[in-house]
């Protein structure tokens, strides 16, 4: 029998074995990543129509939206909130919870520390073939370089903490699962405001002013939005930092209460059956 | 070891009458039944115990073995385990105890076994070389050489079993609680399971709490049976105990040469008869089998008998209509 590897951490195993379940899905993320460059395309196409008849001064300069929409569909499996961990879903609703719940963890920590891990073994799969490949498009149709060392920072730093976000946002999907027994009206209700509210529909910078006034007072805008932003310098300087700051604070909030409401949830759960 | 005082579980079921009419009042008005899973349920058991859990379905014995792994919080009661409370220091307790709920996976779907169980010694921070020795043992006896590299998901149902039960012990528990464990399990797995169960308990005083709805795991492991019914405890007991209660009568079956007139036999009932065999089942309270022979042995020559005492499953049952549930 083989001799375990070195003593590890629970939360880095767990991370470890999520890991190694994701990445065993190659054909879908080759699929994936295919479906994703269609998409950037077309997105892109009907922006550029736009764009070349529309009068005035475009909202955000081509380039960056180009930008824009090629990271967006890079880093798509950090971003989109309809996906969720099927398996952790229905392991609430039939009760195979059980087990978790006697695990002498912090379980908010485990499982978040799961859903990331899930995230991350998708993005890993798809977003270098789509950056290298769309790096190297014709000119309309590239994506830029970041601004800067400054630019490509911010965006790390950005990316990471809305990674973090994602994930204390996906957070309340399972705890109104707890509640609701059934993931479909918590995931699709979040899953649709969402996609909508981060950006991911229309990029919000081509949004009317009230509307983007609006967003800045929810979450989702800081999941998806302002990494992309902060690569191609449309946002920059102090107002960056600013807006980090903003993200940071809504990182922390929501662990926060998504710890407390994790608690609350954990103490009044039935596991029905069996 | 295991002290439960008084403890009460509720749950809140909605209900509503059949039929549209009632499924739209119910969107306005909810109505609510209370179940009283588990109704002032005390008991103690000891280190090194056995104990058999056993009870119709929806009595609480998946209930009762929640709060003791501190999964649900019963409203009112102490429980104590270890000098621990399960649902307060639920972290440190949980420990020390292993669960197989035989419903459920514990296990990843998508990973070979391994994997699953190498989470596992990072989960309850089981040394290298402990683990190693855990795994073997284990391996070895629930025979899972086979399949440690191999996916859940491309298991059947008797491996898997194995392979969860391994799982539940790697952290080496001091309390098992079994939960339906051989489930669906065919015979020959069934008996390993049970073989493994009485060989933990043995070498290492592994307390086993185990509830089945298979009496003959409860004939082969245990010596103390826990009966709950409608949430209340109605019977605290050996099994030999139970079975002494009820063990009423003998089925006695003969074969002899040809008697066509059926002979009859005081203080016993004659179930079947033809011209070689015959079914008679004994009043043990009246008569014994010694007597039916000797009496019998007059008119008939018998040339082979056979005497059974009452199955288990019949015992149970008996034991489910006195009390009522």
């Amino acid at each position: 029998m083989r001799v375990s590897i070195s003593h590890l951490n629970p939360y880095l195993a767990l991370f470890r074995i999520r890991m190694i379940a994701g990445l065993q899905y190659r054909a879908a993320a080759w699929a994936g990543a295919a479906t994703q460059f269609f998409w950037g395309f077309m997105l892109l196409s009907i922006y550029l129509a736009f764009y070349r008849s529309g009068g005035g001064e475009p909202p955000m300069p081509w380039p960056q939206l180009a930008s824009y929409i090629w990271l967006q569909q890079a880093f798509l499996a950090l971003f989109g909130l309809w996906w969720q961990d099927n398996e952790l879903l229905s392991s609430i609703t039939n009760g195979h919870v059980a087990y978790e719940l006697c695990r002498p963890c912090d379980l908010y920590a485990f499982w978040s520390t799961r859903l990331l891990a899930m995230r991350l073994s998708n993005v890993a799969l798809r977003c270098l073939p789509i950056l290298t490949v769309t790096f190297f498009l014709p000119a309309t149709y590239r994506l830029s370089p970041p601004a800067g060392v400054a630019g490509l920072l911010l965006f790390l730093l950005s990316i990471t903490l809305a990674a973090l976000l994602n994930v204390a946002v996906s957070m309340f999907v399972y705890i109104l699962t707890f509640i609701t027994l059934s993931p479909v009206g918590s995931r699709l209700l979040i899953g649709v405001a969402s996609e909508f509210m981060m950006g991911s529909i229309i990029p919000i910078p081509l949004m009317p002013v009230w509307i983007q006034r609006l967003l800045n007072f929810f979450p989702f805008r800081y999941i998806s939005d302002l990494p992309l932003r902060l690569w191609s310098g449309n946002i920059y300087g102090r107002e960056a930092l600013f807006q980090i700051m903003v993200q940071l604070a809504w990182l922390a909030g929501l662990c926060v209460l998504g710890h407390v409401c994790f608690r609350r949830v954990c103490k009044r759960v039935v596991v029905q059956g069996g | 070891m295991i002290e439960l005082t008084h403890i009460t579980k509720t749950f809140k079921v909605a209900r509503r009458g059949k039929g549209a009419g009632a499924a739209v009042k119910a969107m306005f008005h909810r109505e609510y039944k209370l179940v009283h899973a588990l109704d002032d349920v005390s008991f103690h058991i000891g280190r090194g115990e056995i104990v058999g859990y056993i009870g119709p379905n929806g009595a609480g014995k998946s209930t009762s073995v929640k709060v003791m792994s501190g999964i649900l919080v019963p409203e009112s009661g102490a429980c104590e385990i270890m000098g621990y409370t399960p649902w307060k220091q639920r972290r440190e307790y949980v420990r020390h105890i292993g669960v197989v709920f035989g419903q459920r996976t514990q296990l990843w779907w998508d990973v070979p076994v391994q994997d699953s169980y190498d989470l596992l010694q990072a989960i309850y921070k089981i040394p290298n070389e402990r683990f190693r020795l855990t795994c073997e043992m284990l391996t070895e006896t629930l025979g899972l050489a086979d399949f440690l590299q191999t996916p859940l998901r491309q298991l059947s149902l008797g491996q898997r079993m194995r392979a969860e039960i391994a799982g539940s012990l790697l952290h080496e528990p001091e309390i098992l609680f079994l939960d339906e464990p051989t489930i669906g399990l065919d015979a020959v797995s069934k008996l390993a399971v049970r073989q493994f169960i009485k060989q933990l308990n043995a070498e290492r005083q592994v307390t086993v709490i185990l509830t089945t709805h298979d009496m003959h795991d409860i004939e082969a492991l245990t010596d103390r049976i826990l009966l709950i019914g409608k949430g209340k405890i109605l019977h605290d007991g050996s099994m030999a105990g139970v079975k002494h209660r009820f063990d009423t009568y003998r089925t006695l079956t003969l074969t002899f040469t040809p008697h066509t007139e059926p002979v009859p036999l005081e203080h016993a009932e004659l179930c079947s008869w033809s011209a070689e065999r015959a079914v008679y089942r004994l009043d043990t309270a009246k008569t014994t089998v010694s007597q039916a022979i000797t009496a019998l042995g007059g008119q008939l020559n018998i040339l082979d008998m056979t005497s059974e005492n009452p199955p288990v499953e019949e015992i149970i049952a008996g034991l489910y209509r006195e009390h009522n549930i």
